[in-house]
């Protein structure tokens, strides 16, 4: 069965030739239409629509957005309430925010305004990743314009409703993607994740104030379910799993790229050999990193058991292939592994897996916090491992070892980068056994590392 | 004074509801507001922890006290479901939950030692130990080190770690009074937090990030507040060291002596660390009413006194300019057949308000035998900056037992018997723990006007010199009595160590030369100077040493509080 | 490694401008001009080049913090420098999607072709003349566009070993 058609929503103006990221373009395309509408409307009201269309967020954790603005509620309490949009794209394999911030920008600014505006929000950032310079340079000249047509500032449009936007670069850290090591770099700390409880973003979040982290995506899709109304968004795609997704692959494939689609509306097949052209220089699928670089990785040739809901409601076992897992956040989950962020990692056969778990494992090392001692002593170790595996200076013993290191630290962290940092090595080990087995009798052993430490 | 802590995640309010919780099985009462370490510490579970203090802000970063917790199954009627036990139903959560940051509620099921529990701990352990220097006969904190400790109770046997370890910076010199070794340090922020939280000294913080986070001050600042020295107690391992006591002596060799701080009205209690008669440290002893569990750094680092070279170790009499051993007996009588030919309004009394209870009580009596009030006597006040932490006005310790027993007259009588002195009305001068030049203002050309005066104290000094006689008397430390701290709190020093040389238990002189002067004496020990004491002032009826206890009682503070 | 700020810069001069933006950037903190710290931050690297110790102190003073808490900052992200970098600072992305699109070849590349041999800790490597630095980075959320790099700010998409070469003339 070929591909469906990519269902643009987000991505609508992206790359389309002659649309600029300047207000008067976004403008001429229905620009901050949806925000005069969105002011007719109460706040509450509009919090239903979002919880209406089942939006969940693109940021990774796929929780429900609507459900998410529901903790905070408006009448309860009398701190004021703040919005960040969290723009700290680093998920390796996730490269969609970056188009939306560079392209159409002002996309983003009218989904904000609208998402402060249902939950009463007067003060609201957007925590971009300081790698994204050029980004934030275009997401302040976006602002400024919304503020100069009053889209923003005081008053806006005569509704009474004041709202700032300020942009808040980070500087290279992973972690600033989790919500509350957000917070806490915004709040100018060290960007350690909060203990949950008792710091949960609805409740004690920027400023100890109830906040709402939305990712950028996200936040784009609050402007289209304004203008379609809950209820048709939720159509989009399947229940449960509504709208659409932005999908990035990366990798071996002959054509990566973003793409938008209908959550669940095609396989990873389909995305793979039609969307992207199939693998590289005639080669062969070896594994998929589904969801970002912490889901758990699939191996070509692999069967899962998954339940099908049938016309009548009832369900029925079914075994899938790799190329037939459909794209939407629940099969992937039931699968064992995640739709995370949107990234696909395509893996051929001509690539050294353990070299490939390698990389990762220094990513997290890197980026591990340093805060909670299982991911901080556990991904250096897992790094170090990785590195003499792929090296040749394996032991047999290491991919036992390995394993329970990443056991030892998945679940027991204070945030999700313990899960992140494991996830990969645990289904890495466990579906390329073979390949790590063989590194480890085919290595010379640990020798004296010669740095130091690092 | 109690100590205001930012924190007290172990107590809770005397009415606070009480919760069933299932620990371990059994289910128990607890009081609503403790969290899962507290709740488990009160049925006598203990859950390891390093992060976790009870009077810091909880940062739940080490890990180490995660548990199983379940919260009670909900029927459809969202109640619980009962059991056959007639308790509700437990729904276990699959993942671990930090002790430190789980409060307690109503049906909760906490398991503190399940294999789950045990699995976690020994993960958390392993990670631990991989880069930290397993150097452990080097280190000063062997002996109280918790890595150490919970290694043997729920760590591994072996090492599966063959890389290279993460080094970092080791004999950082962070303080007048602190040395950091990074890698030692388990990056648990206590001593962060507590900086902080405690002293408002924001001074230290981690740099760099990951496995290479490491525990800094900034270039040019120092950790050296008044109570630096605490992080090194809560340092949970040897990363923080007290310059004064590292290497100074293995902790397991020490004798702890519960006693108190004599360093300011507060009263801290301390532990005295001595072995084979020779302190090595103080540390705070916890005690909720007055010091929590701190202590500042000056109250701490001032015994090194009772081990100096001027220390005096043998009673002496001068006669003429030639200063002789005495033996105590013939000091005493000498004493007497000197000191009677005396009037009281002759008589002079320098007493101190950093002396016992016990010694005020017998030296009022003296002074009783003298001639009474007749016989000028004072104490010296001392007086410096309340910090509002713990560290009071009134640097004497025992300023409230000095007015009870009459010995103080808040120093107004000093000037009195300068003049007295200089005039030549006064004759006799009997200084006890002050020093007439050094402490009481007097001029040594005064001093040399006296016909008799006795010195009774720990150093040497011009005053002892030229005394007729000297008394060496006993630190704090050799002693045990009683005090009143500024609060109105009677509390007890304990003997840690023995008198050195020749010298005497300041109760036992006045008892002894008390009875050489006025004759008879029914009192031998100190627990019966005690009960005098306690039968002479209405405050401390029916008390004993005995019944004093470690944490010391109440005394009708309005009366015995002073101004300070 | 050691915490410590290495001050091989003179002490700087600040400009009115530059105190006057600096005042602009802690406007949009009205709740905590701590969280001005990172803005701060980058802003005296933009103008300055890297972070000294004068820039930790004069920021911490700025925002009544101790200087160890900006330290702190400075230390954790890698994109703040204690020491100068290469005028033009060339950073290769790392990560996966970038190693298998070539980007460890595409670093060597650069490193031979700029007669860079020796890397710091944080594998800083700086031409002779100073002029360029090559380090690798995390993913830079290209990665459709292996590799993917950074010269300073501008960012560049499937960069071929030709076109480093036409990059490295560019900015010579």
């Amino acid at each position: 069965m070929p591909a469906p058609a990519e269902y643009r929503l987000v991505f609508k103006h992206i790359d389309e030739p002659g649309y600029t990221n300047d207000i008067e373009c976004y403008q001429r395309h229905g620009g901050y239409e949806q925000l005069k509408k969105a002011f007719t409307m109460k706040g509450p009201d509009i919090v239903n629509e979002v919880k209406a269309s089942g939006l969940r967020g693109r940021g990774g954790a796929g929780f429900a957005c609507g459900v998410k603005w529901g903790f905070i509620d408006p009448t309860k309490n009398t701190k004021p309430v703040y919005l960040i949009c969290n723009a700290d794209e680093s998920e390796p394999g996730t490269f969609k925010d970056r188009q939306i911030i560079h392209k159409d920008p002002h996309q983003l600014i009218e989904g904000m305004v609208i998402a402060c505006y249902a939950n009463n929000v007067h003060l609201s950032y957007i925590y971009i990743r300081g790698e994204f310079p050029l980004g934030a340079k275009i997401l302040e000249k976006a602002i400024a314009e919304a503020k100069a047509k009053n889209f923003l500032g005081k008053n806006i449009l005569g509704s009474g409703y004041d709202l700032e936007i300020y942009v808040h670069r980070g500087a290279g850290a992973y972690i600033c993607g989790e919500e509350t090591g957000l917070i806490e770099s915004l709040e100018g700390k060290r960007p350690y994740p909060r203990i949950k409880p008792p710091y949960f973003p609805a409740v004690l979040g920027l400023y100890m104030c109830p906040t709402i982290v939305n990712n950028v995506e996200t936040l784009c899709d609050v402007k289209h379910i304004i203008a379609m109304g809950g209820a048709n968004y939720a159509k989009i795609g399947k229940p449960n799993n509504t709208g659409t997704r932005l999908i990035g692959v990366s990798g071996d494939v002959a054509k990566p790229g973003y793409y938008e689609f209908e959550v669940g509306s095609l396989t990873l097949g389909q995305l793979i050999n039609d969307v992207c052209g199939g693998l590289k220089n005639g080669r062969k699928l070896q594994a998929v990193i589904p969801g970002g670089s912490s889901s758990k990785v699939l191996r070509a040739g692999e069967k899962y058991k998954i339940k099908e809901k049938q016309a009548d409601g009832s369900m029925v076992d079914k075994e899938i292939g790799l190329e037939d897992i459909p794209m939407d956040f629940d099969t992937m989950a039931a699968i064992g592994s995640m739709s995370g962020s949107g990234g696909v990692i395509v893996i051929d056969d001509s690539r050294d897996i353990v070299s490939c778990l390698a990389n990762l494992s220094e990513f997290y090392a890197h980026e591990s916090c340093g805060q909670c001692t299982p991911c901080r002593e556990g991904s250096l170790w897992m790094k170090k491992i990785t590195r003499r595996l792929a090296d040749g200076h394996g032991r047999v013993e290491d991919v036992a070892l390995l394993k329970s290191v990443a056991d030892n630290i998945a679940g027991r962290t204070i945030c999700a980068m313990g899960e992140a940092c494991s996830w990969p090595v645990q289904s890495f080990v466990a579906k390329f056994k073979n390949e790590f087995e063989a590194k480890g009798r085919a290595g010379k052993g640990p020798a004296v590392a010669a740095t130091n430490g690092h | 004074m109690s100590c205001k802590n930012p924190f007290n995640h172990d107590i809770t309010p005397a009415d606070a509801p009480l919760l069933n919780v299932q620990v371990d099985g059994q289910w128990v009462q607890l009081p609503r507001g403790l969290n899962v370490v507290e709740a488990a510490k009160r049925v006598g579970k203990f859950i390891p922890h390093y992060c976790y203090h009870p009077k810091l802000s909880i940062s739940g970063n080490c890990r180490m006290c995660l548990i199983e917790m379940g919260t009670p199954k909900m029927g459809p009627d969202r109640k619980p479901i009962i059991g056959a036990d007639g308790k509700p139903e437990i729904g276990w959560i699959p993942r671990p939950q930090i002790g430190c940051a789980t409060m307690i509620s109503e049906g909760m099921g906490i398991r503190t030692d399940s294999p789950m529990v045990q699995d976690c701990r020994k993960g958390v352990m392993e990670f631990l130990l991989i880069n930290h220097p397993l150097d452990c006969p080097i280190c000063d904190q062997a002996g109280e080190c918790k890595l150490q400790e919970f290694s043997v109770e729920y760590g591994n046997e072996d090492s599966r770690f063959v890389e290279q370890k993460v080094h970092k910076p080791k004999q950082v010199d962070i303080g007048e009074r602190i040395v950091l070794d990074d890698e030692r340090c388990i990056m648990c922020s206590r001593c962060i937090r507590f900086s902080r939280e405690m002293v408002n000294d924001d001074v230290l913080g981690f740099t760099q990030r990951g496995s290479h986070t490491t525990l800094a001050v900034h270039p040019g600042k120092r950790l050296d507040n008044n109570y630096s020295l605490n992080t090194v107690d809560i340092c949970p391992v040897g990363a923080l060291t007290s310059k004064d006591f590292r290497f100074k002596m293995r902790v397991w060799f020490l004798k702890e002596t519960k006693s108190i701080c004599t360093g300011c009205a507060t009263g801290c209690n301390i532990l005295v660390g001595s072995r084979e008669n020779v302190v090595h440290r103080l540390t705070p002893r916890e005690n909720e009413l007055v010091n929590s569990e701190w202590m500042c750094d000056q109250g701490r680092l001032g015994f090194h006194y009772i081990h100096a070279e001027e220390r005096l170790l043998q009673p002496t009499a001068r006669v003429n300019s030639t200063t002789l051993p005495v033996a105590w007996d013939d000091a005493f009588a000498q004493i007497r057949d000197r000191i009677k030919s005396y009037k009281p309004e002759q008589i002079a009394i320098i007493g101190s308000a950093r002396m016992t209870n016990e010694e005020l009580f017998l030296l009022a009596e003296l002074r009783a035998g003298l001639g009474g009030n007749a016989v000028l006597t004072d104490v010296v006040p001392r007086t410096g900056e309340a910090d509002g932490i713990l560290r009071s006005a009134d640097l004497n310790p025992n300023t409230a037992g000095a007015k009870l027993f009459q010995i103080s007259n808040d120093g107004k009588n000093l000037a009195a018997i300068k003049d007295g002195i200089e005039s030549g009305r006064i004759k006799v001068l009997y200084a006890l723990h002050e020093d007439p030049v050094g402490d009481a203002g007097l001029s040594e050309s005064a001093l040399a006007k006296l016909d008799l005066l006795i010195t009774q104290k720990l150093l040497k000094s011009h005053s002892t010199d030229i005394a007729h006689f000297s008394l060496p008397g006993a630190s704090f430390a050799e002693k045990r009595g009683s005090m009143i701290n500024g609060a109105g709190r009677l509390q007890r020093l304990n003997k840690a160590i023995a008198t050195p040389g020749q010298t005497m238990d300041d109760f036992e002189i006045l008892l002894k030369l008390r009875a050489t002067i006025t004759g008879g004496n029914s009192l031998h020990t100190i627990e019966e100077v005690f009960k005098a004491v306690a039968a002479s002032i209405p405050a401390l009826s029916g008390l004993s040493l005995s019944k004093v206890g470690d944490l010391g009682v109440e005394v009708a503070p309005a009366a015995a509080t002073v101004t300070t | 490694m050691s915490a410590t700020c290495h001050d091989t810069q003179d002490h700087v001069e600040l400009k009115p401008e530059f105190v006057a933006h600096a005042d602009e950037l802690i406007s949009h903190y009205p709740v905590s001009k701590r969280s001005a710290s990172l803005p701060l931050l980058h802003f005296w690297q933009e103008t300055h080049g890297y972070i000294s110790n004068q820039a930790v102190e004069w920021i911490a003073g700025k925002l009544g913090l101790n200087p160890i808490q900006i330290l702190e900052l400075v230390t954790f992200y890698p994109m703040f420098r204690q020491h100068p970098a290469g005028k033009f600072q060339i950073k290769v992305c790392r990560t996966l999607s970038c190693q298998l699109g070539g980007a460890y070849e595409l670093r060597e590349h650069f490193m031979k072709k700029l007669g860079i041999t020796k890397v710091d800790e944080h594998g800083l490597g700086i031409s002779a003349d100073g002029k360029f630095s090559v380090e690798f980075v995390e993913c830079l959320a290209s990665c459709g566009t292996a590799p993917v790099i950074m010269v300073n700010d501008d960012f560049y998409e499937g960069v071929s070993h030709t076109q480093a070469d036409e990059l490295i003339g560019k900015y010579s």
